[in-house]
């Protein structure tokens, strides 16, 4: 035997599943709400989609290559955060906005932090919450059909009726990426099956944000009233897709539940009483920074000591 | 309902390759070589010096002490030195060398008596002085494992017919073909203990194994068969004792402790022929499997056979070998030569055409927590690894890092390819070690 073999430590088997090839899962996963979102606003939001997309990444690569870091790029997540971002911003909203937010969200957030793993709160969202208080008045213009109105979300919160059928379908103004329910929980239900996400964050949240809104809001148990909640404002875009981000989310089991109470809560606090209609954004990004203290918290008993079961 | 444990994983498991070829006995002309530490614990004291002409079943090393097993010739020959040799961890260990003249005349074998006249420390006495000890890997001594402090206190004595690692086919080989042996060993360690009950713990993927023996245990009150489920690692040692009896021991305790008894297939095997046939511990069986190997099959082999003798028995390699492992995929240890000895507690030789370790290059933790859920010892791998590369013992220790029983799940799973485990064993090491002094 003169061939050099080679030697490691145990395991020497690994599985398929890759940090690129979750990324992947999750863009893939987003194209039918950034599909709905281009149809339904127009060349406009294909735009915004292209311009964070790169932005994002060439922000990730000049930071690295200035920075004489390895570059890491090909892991996709910067496409991801480039995706997230657009679908999170409105169709109307001018193109070098989308590129101060890319910016943002890749250079502030998540490299000055250490880069992938280590950021504390999810880019796309630090970046959509910077524009908001860069350009709040460009960031909640919503234009539909050529005409400025109110989300459904700001209709149904001054006391109108909507048109429940439309929030589930999409066909109603809002962000690029936020407003069909049914193309989001498409793409959630792959990631769900491929086993990239599962129901224990966004499952927590939405539960617990249905019963405050039904135990503490004066409409209570009204199912319209709840339904257009849930489908309105970003809720099932952020419970699937941000609120699930590995990385600003809790390792632990019990800690997972936790996070999606707490991101419930917020969310209905926000949404009953802020002056704006929408809080998805922020409920999640509080709760990011809330994650070290919850997994410190919540670490699992071990086997042998009490954890078996 | 199959009975488990939270955790664990399900890896390609590559039985196919040699699930359905019949054990094959093999008579190599090779040197053969016996290091003196086959087993944890004392090296054995060679009683045989160059020249001497020894006998297939003939004891060359005694034990030395009660930590200490004695090591058996396995082919008839020479004694042609005593030296140090290099052995599959890369430490050089004190060896028997034996010139093998091929014709395996073998030595008369031990004396046999029934068993319902022999007392308890009768039996454990022809167990320790047949040389066995856990095969499937450990190399504990097993006439120690046998003699707990309080015997009263056994309730189960479970044979681990799991076998979960990848690949192993072993086990499954010994159950198909010579399942009376392993029922009878059993019921030989239910002889030593009165209130024990034998448990036979098979995953469900071995259906056949699982139906023939529950076959020939029909009219055995004492003894049941139970189903796991199959999942890696369904055979670690606290993880089969919780499936099999939902009793739970950790780092610190015995499987006595918990009144239970754990033995591995071909140590059973062993036992038997030991007390009923009279011969001692030489032989074993080993899987010769992988893709890169010609022809991957199950054979008994001689203790003390080389790798690469063994590896040419099966038609050598068909394909360049990338990585070549002894043991499983999951906790098998990698290769580096093939001309180092076969030993006791060999189970397999896994020739891999393609190393995945090699291939993927280590990333950031993004975090994700599959670590966290596949861990069967239930800690937080990604967290012990950030310690264990910071060496933050104190953190290591309170984060209860010396639970986790190296099974491999967590490097297994981790999309960002980390080495988890390896950090983890390190660090445990060196905790282990600290106690040890105290």
């Amino acid at each position: 035997m003169n061939e050099m073999m080679h030697v490691s430590s145990n395991p020497h088997t690994r599985s398929r599943m890759s940090t690129s090839r979750i990324m992947f899962f999750v863009i893939i996963a987003l194209l039918p709400a950034s599909g709905f979102g281009i149809w339904n606003f127009g060349y406009r939001a294909a735009v915004l989609i292209a311009v964070c997309i790169a932005s994002c990444v060439a922000s990730e690569f000049i930071y690295e290559k200035l920075m004489k870091l390895p570059v890491t790029i090909d892991d996709l997540s910067a496409v991801v955060t480039g995706l997230l971002l657009a679908l999170n911003l409105p169709p109307t909203l001018p193109w070098w906005m989308a590129v101060l937010g890319s910016v943002f969200a890749i250079i502030i957030v998540k490299m000055l932090f250490g880069g992938i793993g280590q950021n504390f709160m999810n880019p796309a969202l630090g970046g959509r919450c910077f524009l908001m208080i860069c350009f709040t008045a460009k960031m909640t213009n919503f234009t539909y059909d050529g005409v400025t109105q109110a989300t459904p979300l700001a209709l149904i919160r001054d006391g109108a009726s909507v048109e429940l059928f439309k929030m589930i379908v999409g066909t109603i103004p809002g962000t690029i990426g936020e407003t069909s329910t049914i193309a989001i929980l498409a793409g959630a239900i792959l990631l769900i099956v491929m086993g990239i996400i599962d129901m224990r964050i966004p499952g927590s949240y939405l539960l617990s944000f249905i019963l405050f809104m039904g135990i503490f809001s004066d409409r209570g148990f009204d199912i319209n009233y709840l339904a257009a909640q849930l489908c309105g404002g970003g809720l099932m875009l952020g419970a699937f897709f941000m609120a699930t981000d590995y990385t600003t989310s809790p390792i632990t089991d019990k800690g997972k539940y936790i996070y999606g109470i707490i991101m419930g809560f917020l969310t209905f606090i926000f949404r009953s009483f802020s002056s704006a209609a929408e809080g998805v954004s922020y409920a999640i990004i509080i709760s990011n920074l809330l994650v070290p203290l919850i997994e410190r918290v919540t670490v699992p008993k071990c086997f042998g000591k009490g954890g078996e079961s | 309902m199959a009975f488990t444990f939270k955790g664990g994983i399900h890896p390609f498991d590559g039985k196919s390759l040699s699930k359905d070829k019949p054990m094959e006995e093999l008579f190599p002309q090779v040197e053969m070589v016996y290091p003196l530490s086959q087993h944890i614990g004392k090296p054995a004291i060679p009683v045989v010096k160059q020249g001497d002409y020894v006998l297939a079943g003939q004891k060359i090393a005694e034990a030395d002490g009660y930590m200490s097993v004695p090591i058996y010739a396995s082919a008839s020959g020479t004694i042609s030195k005593i030296e140090k040799r290099r052995v599959l961890t890369g430490d050089m260990v004190e060896s028997i060398i034996l010139d093998n003249d091929g014709i395996y005349s073998t030595a008369e074998r031990m004396p046999v008596r029934s068993i319902t006249e022999m007392r308890r420390g009768e039996v454990i006495n022809i167990i320790k002085e047949a040389g066995i000890v856990g095969m499937g890997g450990a190399g504990f001594p097993t006439h120690v494992k046998l003699s707990p402090k309080d015997p009263e206190k056994i309730y189960y004595v479970i044979v681990n017919c799991a076998e979960c690692e990848p690949y192993l086919t072993s086990d499954y080989r010994r159950m198909i073909e010579e399942p009376e042996k392993l029922v009878n060993g059993l019921k030989i360690m239910l002889a030593l203990y009165d209130h024990a009950e034998g448990i036979l713990a098979v995953e469900d993927n071995k259906p056949d194994c699982i139906r023939k023996l529950r076959e020939l245990t029909l009219d055995e009150p004492r003894i049941t068969v139970k189903e796991l489920k199959t999942k890696y690692p369904q055979g670690a040692e606290r993880q089969l004792i919780y499936a099999a009896t939902r009793r739970v021991i950790n780092s610190s305790m015995l499987p006595a402790d918990a009144g239970c008894i754990v033995n591995n297939v071909d140590t059973v095997c062993s036992i038997y022929s030991a007390v009923i046939e009279g011969i001692p511990l030489y032989k074993r069986i080993i899987t010769v499997t992988g893709d890169a190997v010609r022809f991957p099959k199950n054979y008994i082999v001689p203790c003390g056979m080389s790798y690469g003798a063994l590896l040419e028995e099966a038609g050598g390699l068909k394909e360049k070998a990338e990585k070549i492992v002894s043991g499983g995929p999951m906790m098998g240890f990698a290769l580096f030569d093939l001309n180092v000895p076969t030993t006791k507690i060999s189970s397999a030789l896994l020739c891999l055409t393609r190393d995945e370790v090699a291939r993927s290059k280590p990333t950031n933790c993004i975090n994700c927590g599959r670590c966290v859920d596949v861990c069967p010892g239930r800690v937080m791998p990604s967290k012990l690894a950030d310690f264990a590369e910071h060496g933050d013992m104190e953190s290591f220790l309170k984060f209860n890092g010396l639970e986790c029983c190296e099974c491999g799940c967590c490097s297994y799973v981790c999309p960002a390819k980390r080495q988890l485990t390896q950090s983890i064993k390190s660090m445990r090491k060196i905790a282990l070690a600290q106690r040890k002094k105290g």
